[in-house]
């Protein structure tokens, strides 16, 4: 990894905080409703992303409050008050249980488009990779900004798809999968087709944001740094926007021929008429596993940053993080079919998909090594970010480990679409992507809001999250192992221990969250002030030579890095 | 890029194993159309033009009004607490009855489940090492690390080498689990609709529809529906019609749906497929022992998805003929429907039916 020989110094008589051209800001309407500000954007993005966090999380709160034991304790009444909110009267049974499939699906889109990816992405992608390369802002800051605005029309339009009839009841009840024919001909009603028009401007925000960090990485980085210099934050996101804007066109195609088949007599996905429905799955997935990997990229590229800075010392093995995530990137696009193992492939689909997932455990033992060989001979301090990358890096191996056994198509015909897949993803993703996110969150707080947080509260945080989430969701591999299939709202009796268990666990990461909000508000009003560089000595990336929060408009002159 | 390099290679190494097999198995996957079995069985019936013709298909389709599911020269199987069906606060796989399963079952927990949490627990071995040997007090000057050929070569091949030992077990239990039925194996056809199965058995004419069977206080259950009973099984898993199925010989399960799709699946058999409408997927199951076995729907289907389950039950092949009778079909081959009389009286004893097939 490049050493930027760059200090504060040279770059602060710019961007310093006195009055001065760089810091003014336009009015608050102008400023945050017709942002072009990279910085700006990226809160708006954290904020939303935050919003959105709550919603998915509360839902998947109500999930796990209908299954801490078996029979139907709350949907009814919850089916019942939602109907009441569009003028329905008391919810039937069927209702009541379309309500579950509207809470799962709502729940996965809302975490996986609406909270992780606008925050790891839109968030910090758009606060520090500008920065990060020595640029003044995004190369198209208007489109940044339409990038925006659409993630949030996508939001209030899946929102609303819950007050619309979808089939059984009111609201989308299809996975976040939406699989035909259940969205198509199972699911009469608006509600399917909001949902999927929701995807579509979530979609194609993300390919407009992945065209303009493309661009930005490619042609705005400051003089001296090449592209083998760039953090790996950078590397992570570059590598990103490349995994979106080949896999999201994918997603948007297969949505369009879903409205067909629903609205205009297609049938793509209609076998009575000639189509396959699990070609819809394969449309899928090509998209849904680099999907996958477009929500943990960023935050290897975080991991890495906070690592090398609690360590201080560079990456170990620089080009090998950075090519680990190309390769991760290229063959996260030729495995897709080992989400459809009992689809009825045939064995040699079967052994190439099986053989395919496999490889890619190489690269990923490739990051984890990596980090840790970065700790090796550091002097390593255990601030907030740091341990909340260091439970990143542990959390993602078990997730990773039980990926590799899922992706043995012999062993996945039993744990296929059971709890032991949920376990699996939410490893990786409530216990990597989001512990990523924790993580990034403490590192930059300082510098994106000029106020530290607390580092007590922050460690009380961790331990609650870490502990919560692991009562939450390790007997999940349990349950899987048990034969329980996910996606459903009530289950025999055998299944109640590690439910009930599980449903504690929620209640512990909970109080972990409410934890995290005290320690936010704490802090922007009564936090100390941030100083430039706050972490120090191990902090060599371009964020750190500005104040915090930064001018406005950084590099107005564009910095130099040896 | 040498890093690239090895990736390739290992690509290349996992695949040849596969390229190997390839010609062994069958696709699992047949156009609906070959569906063509049920149709000579249909018109043998017909030309037999038995008086015990009349006792029709669909008839026999409709539960008899017993409480317990049982039909004259049948009384349904008792299941056994703990086999076929999840424990209470069990962590384990369920056991397993099928020679498949017992593989599959035990390469996971021989091979890949101390595989992988050796792997954990290394990595957190040296994160714990990295926290008292590298703390900032123990260690307060870093190191300028930033390379080591030999390390970085080490940590690429071993996890090569380590997933080249999973892959051939792997890929051979996949070429195992596509062995195509043998020609006289036994078909049945589970239909996922919204929300129930119907099993066709072509060669047997026979075809029904299993429900999930509500409990005797829940408000929804119709009033001639009879209530779930222990001996039908645990709650929400029990149905009142099963799949019986002969055990120790080929069973040819083919899976479709008439709506959307759902998966056909049994955990204590390690037997899962999607049922998609248009498609007939097939695959070979064999059970090793009598006795019943619980699965549920495993593909998302709508509001019911949680609440149509699927029991098996194995019988040994000559009560499995009783019950073939006792449903108003007849086996392959006899020219009448074979005549519930001529059936042993049949017993729920387990321990009375010998297992037909050697058990592991
Ligand atoms: C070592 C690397 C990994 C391997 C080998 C792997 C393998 C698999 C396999 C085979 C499945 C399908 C299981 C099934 O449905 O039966 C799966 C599901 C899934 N994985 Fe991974 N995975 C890996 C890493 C990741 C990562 C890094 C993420 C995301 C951050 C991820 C997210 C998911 C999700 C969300 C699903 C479930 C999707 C759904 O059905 O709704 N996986 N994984
Ligand atoms: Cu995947
Ligand atoms: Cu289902």
């Amino acid at each position: 990894m490049s050493t930027i020989a760059a200090t504060a110094n040279e770059f602060q008589a710019h961007g310093d905080d006195h009055a001065h051209d760089a810091d003014h800001k336009p009015a608050f309407f102008a400023r945050w409703f017709m942002s072009t500000n990279h910085k700006d954007i990226g809160t708006l993005y954290l904020i939303f992303a935050i919003c959105a966090g709550i919603i998915g999380g509360g839902i998947s709160g109500m999930m796990r409050w209908e299954l801490a034991e078996p029979g139907i304790q709350h949907l009814t009444a919850w089916a019942s008050w939602h109907n009441g909110l569009v003028g329905g009267g008391e919810a039937t049974l069927n209702e009541a249980y379309h309500m579950w499939n509207v809470l799962i699906t709502a729940h996965g889109l809302i975490m996986v488009f609406f909270m992780v990816m606008p925050a790891i992405i839109g968030g910090f992608g758009n606060w520090f990779v500008p920065i990060m390369i020595g640029a003044p802002d995004m190369a198209f800051p208007r489109m940044n900004n339409i990038s925006f605005w659409l993630t949030v029309v996508a939001f209030i339009m899946l929102l609303g798809s819950s007050f619309v009839p979808g089939g059984s009841g009111y609201g989308a009840g299809t996975g976040w999968t939406v699989y035909a024919p259940l969205s198509t001909s199972g699911s009469v009603g608006p509600a399917v087709d909001m949902a999927i028009f929701s995807l579509h401007l979530a979609g194609a925000a993300s390919i407009l944001g992945a065209i303009n960090f493309i661009t930005t990485i490619f042609n705005m980085r400051a003089p001296g740094m090449t592209i083998h210099k760039m953090p790996l934050f950078v590397w992570s996101v570059l590598v990103t926007a490349f995994l979106l804007l080949l896999a999201l066109p994918v997603l948007a195609a297969a949505i369009t021929m879903l409205l067909v088949d629903r609205n205009f007599g297609g049938a793509f996905f209609d076998a009575a008429a000639g189509g396959d429905p699990v070609l819809y799955q394969h449309l899928f997935w090509f998209f849904g596993h680099p999907e996958v990997y477009i929500m943990i990229l960023p935050g290897f590229g975080i991991v890495s940053q906070i690592v090398s800075t609690f360590s201080r010392k560079p990456v170990f093995g620089y080009l090998g993080m950075a090519y680990a995530m190309v390769a991760i990137g290229v063959v996260g696009f030729v495995v897709w079919a080992h989400h459809m193992f009992t689809t009825g492939l045939s064995v040699d689909m079967k052994m190439y998909f099986t053989a395919a997932t496999m490889v890619i455990a190489v690269p990923t033992g490739i990051k984890i090594f990596s980090w840790i060989a970065t700790m090796w001979g550091g002097s390593v301090s255990f601030k907030t970010p740091m341990v909340w990358a260091m439970g990143f890096i542990f959390m993602f191996t078990v997730g990773g480990v039980t990926g590799v056994v899922l992706a043995n198509g012999g062993l996945d015909d039993n744990l296929h679409d059971t709890y032991y897949v949920v376990a699996h993803f939410h490893y990786v993703l409530s216990l990597g992507a989001v512990f990523s996110l924790f993580a990034g969150f403490y590192y930059w707080f300082g510098k994106m809001s000029g106020r530290h947080l607390n580092e007590f509260l922050g460690h009380l945080h961790f331990w609650l999250f870490f502990i919560g989430v692991n009562v939450l969701f390790f007997p999940m591999h349990f349950l899987g192992n048990q034969g329980m299939p996910r996606r459903i709202p009530d289950y025999n009796a055998a299944f109640a221990y590690w439910n009930q268990i599980a449903s504690y666990g929620y209640v512990i990461m909970g109080v972990g969250v409410l934890v995290f909000f005290a320690n936010v508000f704490w802090s922007l009003l009564a936090g100390r002030k941030a100083e430039g560089n706050y972490w120090g000595e191990g902090a060599t990336t371009l964020e750190w030579t500005l104040s915090s929060p930064p001018p406005f408009h950084q590099f107005e002159t564009l910095p130099v890095v040896k | 890029m040498k890093v690239m390099k090895k990736f390739i290679l290992a690509c290349g190494l996992l695949a040849l194993p596969a390229l190997a097999h390839a010609q062994e198995a069958n696709p699992a996957t047949v156009p609906a159309t070959v569906d063509a079995k049920a149709a000579p069985v249909v018109a043998q019936a017909t030309a037999a033009a038995e008086p015990a013709a009349t006792a029709k298909v669909d008839a026999a389709a409709k539960p008899a009004a017993s409480t317990d599911g049982s039909l004259p020269g049948y009384t349904p199987m008792k299941p056994t607490e703990g086999v076929g069906m999840p424990t209470a606060k069990g962590i384990d796989f369920q056991d397993q009855y099928s020679d498949l399963g017992v593989r599959a079952k035990q390469m996971n927990n021989n091979l890949l489940l101390p595989i992988i949490v050796a792997i954990s627990l290394f990595v957190l071995a040296l994160l714990f090492w990295v926290i008292v040997r590298f703390r900032r007090s123990a260690n307060p000057t870093p190191s300028k690390t930033t390379h080591n050929t030999t390390i970085e070569v080490l940590w690429t091949l071993v996890p090569v080498i380590i997933l080249l030992v999973i892959a051939y077990p792997s890929l051979t239990l996949l070429a195992a689990q596509f062995k195509p039925a043998p020609k006289e194996a036994v078909t049945i056809k589970a239909t996922g609709n919204q929300w129930n199965w119907t099993y066709t058995y072509p060669d047997h004419g026979i075809d029904f529809t299993s429900n999930m069977l509500k409990e005797k206080d829940d408000p929804t259950r119709a009033k001639d529906d009879r209530p779930r009973t222990d001996n039908d099984g645990p709650e929400k898993l029990a149905v009142d019609q099963r799949m019986v199925v002969p055990a120790g010989v080929p069973l040819r399960i083919q899976t479709t749906a008439s709506d959307v799709i759902h998966a056909f699946a049994v955990p204590s058999l390690w037997f899962k497929l999607d049922a998609v409408p248009g498609r007939l997927n097939e695959k070979q199951l064999i059970i090793n022992k009598p006795g019943v076995y619980f699965g549920q729907c495993s593909e998302l289907c709508g509001a019911l998805h949680g609440f149509m389950p699927i029991t098996v039950e194995a019988l040994p092949p000559e009560k499995f003929a009783a019950w073939v009778a006792a449903k108003g079909g007849k086996m392959p081959g006899s020219a009448t429907p074979a005549a519930p009389a001529a059936a042993a009286p049949v017993t729920n004893d387990k321990a009375a039916a010998p297992a037909a097939a050697p058990t592991k």
